[in-house]
């Protein structure tokens, strides 16, 4: 017969073993995606992805250029439309979260970040494309931004809650009108947090496809301004992979890896800045 | 003092404190009570015997020092407590003194031996009775807390020294009539002293205890306050 | 014990009556009426939404001097210092009724601003609040900066607000050092600097020094004492002994009531109320 002692440690090598094995599981879709887009991307990275448009059928050669480009204006655009709201939002419901209204916003927010990104798509088609009658970089980028919305409102108001209110008391001792206090204080002192959730939601939406299938649409050419339909990464990976074109296929691999490189160094650049906040106190 | 301070252990080092105390006047009184029980019989051996006990009041003194200085320093008293506490340290240097005073009046007495020389009326009583008096009542004012006995006390203190003052006027002559009794006069006239710095400390000790339950200090104002 | 008894009757070198000492003889013919108040409250009433904390005090707090108040826990005695400045109705649902005179002007009167009142009003917390993002010279301006002041020599400013508190000598090297940086009595000194940085007329301090060890305690007493030369000073706090060490006067409050304000010598050896000596001897009950 076991001891106590003998049979609490095999409990222990067990439920360790299986937690191990359980984490093991988990990493290895994230393992595998790594490895397998980067050997079948890497061998389509070449000057001419970054530089070059994309030819015609039949041709071989030619880049995502385009692509590139309107992928970074449609995070520019989405972040112009998306943080200044989401981080307003998120200092009303900081401030004011108790009140009826208050609670509103909240539960709107949450319910928002789960919508499905199609639907927003829809919606801005019908809200902009529509009108405007024309496909358009602008319409994209309205749709990440209502995508970015909740995230960046509900990350802005939580990190405002952790900040001590010792500090905003601290403000108003000194004669600190209360407006003052809680932007040149509050949000100061919160800023670096929320500079790493706005980070973390535009790395979400950068990768987002189906708002851009009514909206942004695509372009096989440069788009100009904002008002143009425009190309971005995850377009091109959706069209390039379902068409019958091997060259096209080696082209969506060498997208998606560039695409996957880019959310990478978002997150890594959100941690970064939290450690070195950290570390500076 | 009615109500008990919600630290126990504070509150037993305080009654501690002030019962010492009261066995320290308890045997001051005694001691002054056995040396004039040997002044009146003229009892050398009892006189001798009671010069002993002065040990145990000088052992008291000390021990009462240092219980009042340790909580002085852990206890930080304020208020009550503290005039409470400073009280007692004064206090018991008047009892030390009263207990010496005792030994004085028992060593006179050794000296006087079986003398008793024919005398028309004793003095000394009369000053040994209001003295002890106001010993006893100054010690029952401090354990009562009573302002009006202990100004009562302050008192006396005037009646005993105007029998002192007669007393020399009443010697003188006799011991200019007979130098017989010279050797006992003079006697007499230290134990009459020795009486009436015991009715002084008596006073003393009557003006702290005002000083204790009113927060008034009536010391050297002269005249004693009534309220 | 020496044989030369002293005797009540021989007189003494020094006799109470006709002090040798000047000072002291008129320091004993001081009161709580005779001092001349920077700040008064008439019956001063306080409220968290219905509940009242603060049922009608009348306080006068004197000019240059250092009061203290005192009281068990909930007695009212934050909140009643909250009222000085005006910061209590910062609280939701949180109201005042009564007056507060700040030199014969009424600070809760319909037109004056709060705002304006906490600039000749300042306030140290129980909890050292340098800002974070801050550096100890950005700290000691922020007052000024916040409200979008610009002084003219920032350094002079610095350097003379950080002397004030005792604390240049420790920190003129490392200025531009984050002010969570410093230890918990030097933080706190930082924050009376800021305060003081806004030249205010009353010193309000909400137990400045719970949060700090014995040390770190007695420089900001000392610093107390001298501060009094020229502020109005107002402290709260748990701890009897330091009300004895740094207050001229002493307010002891009990459940929303104010029971006792004296000179602090009265207060801690012989008090009029009972309640005020139950609490100070300990007898809680």
């Amino acid at each position: 017969m076991l001891t106590r002692y003998a049979r609490r440690r095999y409990v222990d090598v067990i439920v360790r073993s299986a937690c191990v094995l359980a984490t093991l599981v988990a990493l290895i879709p994230l393992i595998s995606v790594l490895y397998y887009v980067t050997r079948r991307g890497i061998g389509g990275i070449d000057l001419a992805f970054f530089t070059e448009l994309p030819k015609p059928v039949g041709e071989s050669g030619g880049g995502m250029a385009n692509a590139l480009q309107g992928t970074l204006k449609l995070v520019f655009l989405a972040c112009l439309f998306g943080i200044p709201p989401g981080v307003m939002a998120g200092m009303y419901l900081a401030e004011f979260g108790q009140t009826r209204f208050g609670k509103w916003v909240r539960f709107s927010a949450d319910v928002m970040s789960g919508v499905p990104s199609i639907t927003v798509g829809i919606f801005v088609y019908s809200l902009v494309v529509l009108r405007a009658k024309h496909f358009s970089a602008f319409a994209g980028g309205v749709a990440l931004a209502v995508l970015m919305l909740p995230t960046v409102t509900r990350t802005t108001e939580e990190l405002l809650k952790l900040v001590p209110e010792s500090l905003r008391e601290a403000a108003l001792g000194l004669g600190v009108p209360q407006w003052r206090a809680t932007l040149r204080v509050m949000l100061r002192t919160a800023a670096p947090g929320i500079a790493t959730g706005v980070m973390l939601a535009v790395a979400r939406v950068a990768g987002e496809t189906a708002p851009l299938l009514f909206t942004a649409f695509s372009n096989p050419f440069w788009s100009s301004g904002f008002n143009e339909p425009t190309a971005s990464l995850p377009m091109n990976i959706y069209n390039y992979a379902v068409s019958p074109y091997e060259e096209w296929h080696r082209q969506a691999w060498a997208a998606a890896l560039v695409l996957l490189i880019l959310v990478l160094l978002l997150n890594i650049s959100a941690r970064l800045l939290v450690r070195s906040r950290v570390g500076a106190r | 003092m009615n109500r008990r301070h919600t630290d126990r252990e504070y509150e037993g080092e305080l009654e501690s404190l002030r019962e010492r105390v009261l066995l320290m006047g308890a045997h001051v009184e005694e001691v002054l009570a056995l040396a004039m029980r040997a002044y009146v019989d003229r009892n050398v051996l009892l006189a001798r015997g009671t010069i002993e006990l002065d040990s145990t009041i000088d052992q008291l003194e000390l021990e009462i020092d240092e219980a009042a200085i340790q909580i002085l320093a852990r206890r930080q008293p304020v208020a009550s407590d503290l005039r409470f506490i400073t009280t007692t340290l004064k206090l018991v240097t008047d009892l030390e003194r009263m207990g010496d005073l005792g030994v004085n009046i028992c060593e006179r007495v050794a000296e006087l031996g079986a003398d008793r020389s024919e005398s028309p009326q004793d003095p000394i009583p009369r000053i040994a009775d209001v003295a002890q008096g106001m010993v006893h009542d100054a010690l029952d004012a401090f354990v009562a807390g009573d302002a009006v006995k202990a100004n009562q006390v302050i008192d006396r203190d005037k009646a005993v020294d105007a029998y002192y003052a007669q007393l020399y006027p009443e010697l003188l002559p006799r011991m200019m009539s007979n130098p017989n009794v010279v050797f006992e006069s003079t006697r007499l006239l230290s134990i009459g002293k020795s009486l009436e710095r015991l009715a002084d400390h008596a006073t003393n000790i009557a003006e702290m205890v005002v000083y204790m339950v009113k927060g008034q200090d009536v010391r050297h104002s002269g005249q004693a306050s009534h309220q | 014990m020496s044989s030369a008894s002293s005797q009540s009757k021989i007189s003494r070198p020094h006799q109470r009556k006709g002090s040798s000492s000047d000072d002291k003889s008129r320091w004993d013919e001081v009161s709580v009426s005779t001092v001349v108040p920077k700040m008064r409250t008439t019956d001063l009433h306080a409220y968290f939404g219905q509940v009242e904390v603060l049922k009608g005090i009348s306080l006068q707090i004197a000019e240059k001097q250092v009061t203290a108040v005192i009281g068990p826990s909930g007695c009212g005695k934050s909140t009643f210092v909250r009222c000085l400045n005006r910061m209590h109705e910062v609280i939701p649902g949180a109201r005042a009724t009564g007056q507060v005179l700040l030199d014969k002007q009424d600070i809760y009167q319909g037109d004056v601003d709060a705002v304006r009142v906490r600039r000749r009003v300042g306030m140290v917390f129980q909890k050292p609040n340098p800002f974070p993002t801050m550096s100890i010279r950005d700290n000691v301006l922020a007052g000024l900066r916040l409200n979008g002041e610009r002084p003219e020599d920032p350094d002079a400013v610095v350097e003379k607000m950080l002397q004030r508190v005792a604390l240049w000598d420790e920190v003129k090297d490392i200025l531009g050092r984050a002010g969570t940086g410093l230890s918990g009595g030097q933080q706190q000194r930082l924050c009376i600097a800021r305060s003081l940085a806004l030249e205010p007329e009353v010193l309000l301090m909400d137990e400045p020094c719970s949060a700090l060890d014995p040390i770190a305690t007695a420089r900001v007493e000392e610093l107390i004492h001298e501060l009094r030369k020229s502020y109005t000073i107002v402290i709260v706090t748990h701890n009897m002994q330091q009300a004895a060490r740094v207050a001229n006067f002493t307010a002891f409050f009990y459940l929303g009531k104010l029971i006792e304000h004296d000179r602090t010598d009265v207060i801690f050896t012989r008090p009029k109320e009972q309640r005020t000596e139950d609490y100070i001897t300990g007898r809680f009950g």
